[in-house]
């Protein structure tokens, strides 16, 4: 399962690290480092990191609900 | 002469519903009246504050806390010092990072998921309990006693405490709610400021015993373990001890309460959930848009005249960020007030955001995804008795104090 | 034909060629299909790899915890494309709208977009550049190559440069227990990119992370044993350094050589366009029918003086191709500005350093928040009185704020106070760029003058 962070837009909040810390993990206390293609057992735990994530940061290719469309270019532009 | 908005808000009567409230306090973004708070409730607005290093959490820095009736903060008299909630950084950072040592990652990346075993044990075990499923409280009988359990186990206090700490965490809870209307303000101060003084010392007999005796919990660690920043002071490790326990306590409750109304009062998606346990994922962000069980931040302040929108918020001033509104805001989100979890863009303020976002989101996601997936598998035919169910008074940590539902039956 | 016809038709059915296969390449081709282009959509890419993710090269998969062949990027829709993987563009035939590949083939197009990159620059005596044991690092290949070399337990690593890639690698070196030399001509590490007050601090944590950090030297030799193999490296200050394994981290260059003739403003400092991404031609004259897009872009920037700005930025990369895709296939009234503001990462000895804006126009910094000495700071670039950049160490939920006071051009200094000001943040500082005239390998973001064509230009690789 192919992953990618926008890490512009990570805020080091660990929600994913928290939720799927076979994915995801903090390198020390806010940069993340993460599997870009991680095992597709692991597919729920991505789920739930991806739709934690506080700035939907996460995009997994093929998860349901993503289904392929970039996020709005309102979002995109206006990350605060 | 419009009535002041704010104080319909805080007024209980409209506690069940204050969404056209925060509605119409949206229309004036930049809300004040008299004396009291500058009240923020655009989401935009709100997200840029909470990431506005000129916004401090410190309420030794607002102007004057006296003076507004709707700033009384019992934390200042008491005899814990602040946590780190009402710390700015660098301590808040400190606190936070030692806290999160024992925690989270990078240091203790699998605590809260190595929990999920105990999370479905403590729902089962509370769901088979349920007893006679035509008279069901869910509050006490689910929502209460679940994040509770959690939360002693994560720390290491002893569930059959409980009692005990349950009124002082009640009546510290109720110190936050903003209510100019309380009776003798004076008296509750000090109420609250016993409870706090009490509970710490609950907490410190603990601490000494873990010292001694340290176990494979929060606490042990805290009050052992040394990091890079060193071990925290007796009494700062009891004030975060006090924050966690409250915390634990009182939000998690309402997040669980507000989910399961919610998704009675939607029946088409609590039956989608029956059959789908991981759309409770998605369920519990909408949830935290749509009805997050901290409603607003009452306790902010400006370190320097600021402007928002054009208008001037003083230095000093007490600053109110009403997440809630924030969150039905129609400028970021279609049809706010549908409750939609296909809505696919749910990035909301349920728990704030910037450098003191909730810092127990994960666990509290985990239980009340789990809480809720488990409860619309489990209860045959749910059925709310009493809509709306009467509520707690806390206008800040918002939610039922008893939702009395009815089943069929409990299937196993 | 109205224009509008012409869209239309261009459409649904028309050639779209993208050259270059990587992220912008990519995220282009996605947005020309989620815009309702039906027509034919070749990809052209040099390597032999669909598209993937560069940035956990330097990170993950050196400290193996992730392999280069998994670092494929996810599509976010199906783009239905003929890709051409493993032969690179060699020429372009503006007016007869064709592509020409390394391999002979032409391609021919209705609408182009340029999305060729950069790659590393290579040491610059060929034949030292040679030598077993000497890498740069840019591609999955190289990454591949260089993680092997790792594996093998060199008794030492030599880093030459020390920019965000060589201090990455230096750090991955670390953290796999090798010992590291990291070589860095300037003053201290990222001073190109964050000046001299900044590099104070990445000095320190390389030190304090045990890396053997010459700085304020260059490189003059690389040496090889009998077999071929690099040995050790000769010093400008007379030392040299034994070594198994050297790493050129000296930046790099834009991939433009395959347009040279072409007619398109194209040089060593990238293919100018206007703000809607459009590629001007030698003359300065925009095309219709090219776009550019990425690292191998530059593009004039209302918030930085209309500064044409070269961006080696991943979300930038993204941002640009959005836009031109878009801009390929709208009316000039629908069409929209790139006006991204420059943001960038790096995560290096376990610190997560974050920027927006331009900080190397800055003059001045302001140590706004936190500490210098225990690397947790924001720190907020000036220039002529205004805020035009800011850099975050492990403090990036601050950051979003000074994006918000470079994008209303506030005042620098901040008038303000701040939570957690400590008395270094009592006054600004100079900045400490080094000198923007001696070619540096440091700077993310290249500010080049106003002139598209830049056929004057000459350009010299640095030698270190």
């Amino acid at each position: 399962m192919r992953l990618v962070v926008d890490l512009n837009r990570c805020q080091g909040y660990a929600q994913c690290a928290f939720l799927a810390p076979d994915v995801f993990a903090m390198h020390g206390e806010e940069a993340l480092l993460y599997d870009p293609q991680a095992d597709d057992s692991r597919r729920d735990e991505i789920a739930r990191a991806v739709a934690a994530c506080p700035v939907q940061a996460i995009f997994a290719e093929g998860l349901d609900g993503t289904d392929g469309t970039p996020a709005p270019a309102q979002e995109a532009t206006r990350e605060q | 002469m419009t009535q002041d908005i704010l104080r319909q808000i805080i007024d209980y009567s409209h506690r069940a519903d204050p969404y056209p409230l925060y509605e119409e306090l949206r229309k004036t973004p930049v809300y004040q009246r008299g004396d009291g708070p500058f009240v923020l409730s655009s989401y935009y607005d709100i997200r840029s504050l909470l990431h506005d290093p000129r916004i401090s959490s410190d309420a030794r820095n607002l102007k004057d806390t006296a003076s507004s009736p709707l700033g009384a903060d019992a934390q200042e008299e008491s005899a814990l010092p602040p946590s780190f909630l009402r710390l700015d950084p660098p301590e808040h950072d400190r606190l936070r990072r030692m806290t999160n040592r024992s925690f989270g990652p990078p240091h203790c990346p699998t605590r809260v998921n190595d929990m999920h075993g105990d999370l479905v044990e403590i729902v089962s075990g509370l769901i088979d309990g349920i007893g006679d499923p035509e008279h069901i409280d869910l509050v006490d009988q689910f929502s209460y006693p679940f994040p509770v359990t959690v939360i002693c186990r994560l720390l290491g206090v002893p569930r059959e405490d409980e009692a005990r700490f349950h009124s002082w965490a009640d009546t510290i809870a109720a110190g936050l709610d903003p209510d100019p209307d309380a009776p003798d303000p004076a008296e509750r101060l000090k109420r609250t400021h016993s409870a706090r003084t009490e509970l710490g010392m609950y907490l410190a007999g603990l601490v000494e015993e873990r010292r001694k005796n340290p176990g494979n919990d929060m606490l042990s660690e805290l009050a052992t373990a040394p990091g890079p920043d060193g071990t925290m002071t007796t009494m700062e490790l009891l004030s975060t001890a006090a924050l966690l326990l409250i915390a634990g306590h009182e939000t998690t409750v309402n997040l669980i309460t507000n989910g399961m109304l919610t998704l009675l009062r939607n029946p088409e998606i609590l039956g989608r959930l029956r059959e789908d346990p991981k759309l409770s994922v998605d369920i519990v962000e909408e949830l935290l848009r749509f009805e997050p069980p901290v409603q607003l931040v009452p306790q902010r302040t400006t370190l320097a005249d600021i402007e928002v929108r054009g208008i001037t918020i003083p230095k000093g001033a007490s600053v109110w960020l009403v997440l809630a509104a924030g969150n039905r805001d129609p400028e970021r989100f279609d049809h706010p007030d549908r409750f939609d979890p296909d809505r696919g863009d749910i990035q909301h303020l349920g728990f704030g955001s910037g450098i003191h976002s909730c810092f127990g989101a994960p666990l509290a996601r985990l239980e009340a995804q789990l809480a809720l997936s488990e409860l619309a598998r489990r209860l045959e035919n749910p059925r709310l008795l009493e809509d709306p169910p009467p509520y707690r008074q806390n206008a800040v940590l918002r939610g039922p104090r008893h939702l009395r539902i009815a089943c069929d039956g409990i299937r196993p | 034909m109205s224009s509008d016809k012409y869209l239309d038709q261009l459409k649904r059915e028309g050639r779209i060629v993208v050259v270059g296969a990587s992220l912008a390449g990519l995220r282009g081709a996605e947005t020309l299909r989620a815009e309702g282009f039906t027509g034919s959509l070749t990809m052209i890419g040099d390597e032999p790899y669909e598209p993937y993710d560069r940035p956990p090269l330097s990170k993950q998969v050196l400290l193996g915890r992730a392999t280069a062949d998994h670092t494929a990027l996810p599509r976010r829709r199906a783009i239905d494309a003929e890709w051409r993987l493993g032969v690179a563009a060699a020429g372009l035939d503006m007016a007869a709208r064709r592509v020409r590949l390394a391999d002979g083939d032409e391609v021919e197009y209705d609408r182009l977009l340029i999305a060729t990159g950069v790659r590393a620059r290579p040491w610059p005596q060929e034949d030292e550049a040679e030598l077993d044991g000497v890498f740069v690092l840019r591609t999955r290949d190289d990454a591949v190559a260089l993680e092997r070399a790792l594996a093998q337990s060199p008794r030492r690593v030599l880093v030459i440069g020390a920019g965000f890639t060589g201090s990455e690698i230096a750090s991955a070196c670390r953290e796999r227990g090798l010992s590291v030399t990291v070589a860095e001509r300037g003053a201290a590490p990222l001073v190109g990119a964050l000046g001299g007050v900044v590099g104070e601090v990445a000095a320190k944590m390389q030190r304090e992370a045990g890396v053997d950090l010459r700085t304020g030297v260059m490189v003059t030799a690389l040496e090889g044993d009998s077999s071929g193999h690099v040995r050790s490296a000769r010093l400008s200050d007379g030392s040299s350094v034994e070594t198994d394994v050297v790493i050129v981290s000296l930046g790099a260059t834009r991939n433009t050589e395959w347009l040279l003739g072409s007619g398109l403003g194209a040089g060593p400092r990238g293919i100018a366009c206007d703000a809607g991404c459009r590629a001007f031609d030698v003359r300065g004259i925009v095309t219709d029918d090219i776009y550019v897009a990425g690292d191998v872009a530059r593009s004039p920037h209302a918030l930085f003086g209309y500064q044409f700005l070269s961006l080696e930025h991943w979300g930038n990369a993204v941002a640009q191709a959005e836009t031109a895709a878009h801009n390929m296939l709208s009316e000039s009234v629908d069409r929209r500005p790139h006006m991204w503001v420059p943001a960038f990462w790096s995560s290096q000895f376990g610190v997560n350093i974050k920027s927006v804006g331009v900080p190397s126009m800055g003059t001045e910094i302001l140590i706004a928040q936190g500490s210098r000495e225990e690397r947790r700071f924001t720190g907020v670039y000036g220039y002529q009185g205004r805020v035009i950049g800011a850099v975050t160490f492990d403090q990036t939920r601050w950051l979003p704020f000074y994006e918000q006071l470079i994008e209303t051009t506030a005042p620098f200094p901040p008038p303000f106070p701040t939570v957690d000001r400590r008395p270094e943040g009592n006054r600004p500082l100079p900045a400490d760029f080094p000198d923007p005239s001696v070619p540096s390998h440091g700077p993310t973001v290249t500010l080049s003058g106003y002139s598209p064509a830049d056929r004057r230009m000459t350009f010299t690789p640095a030698r270190h």
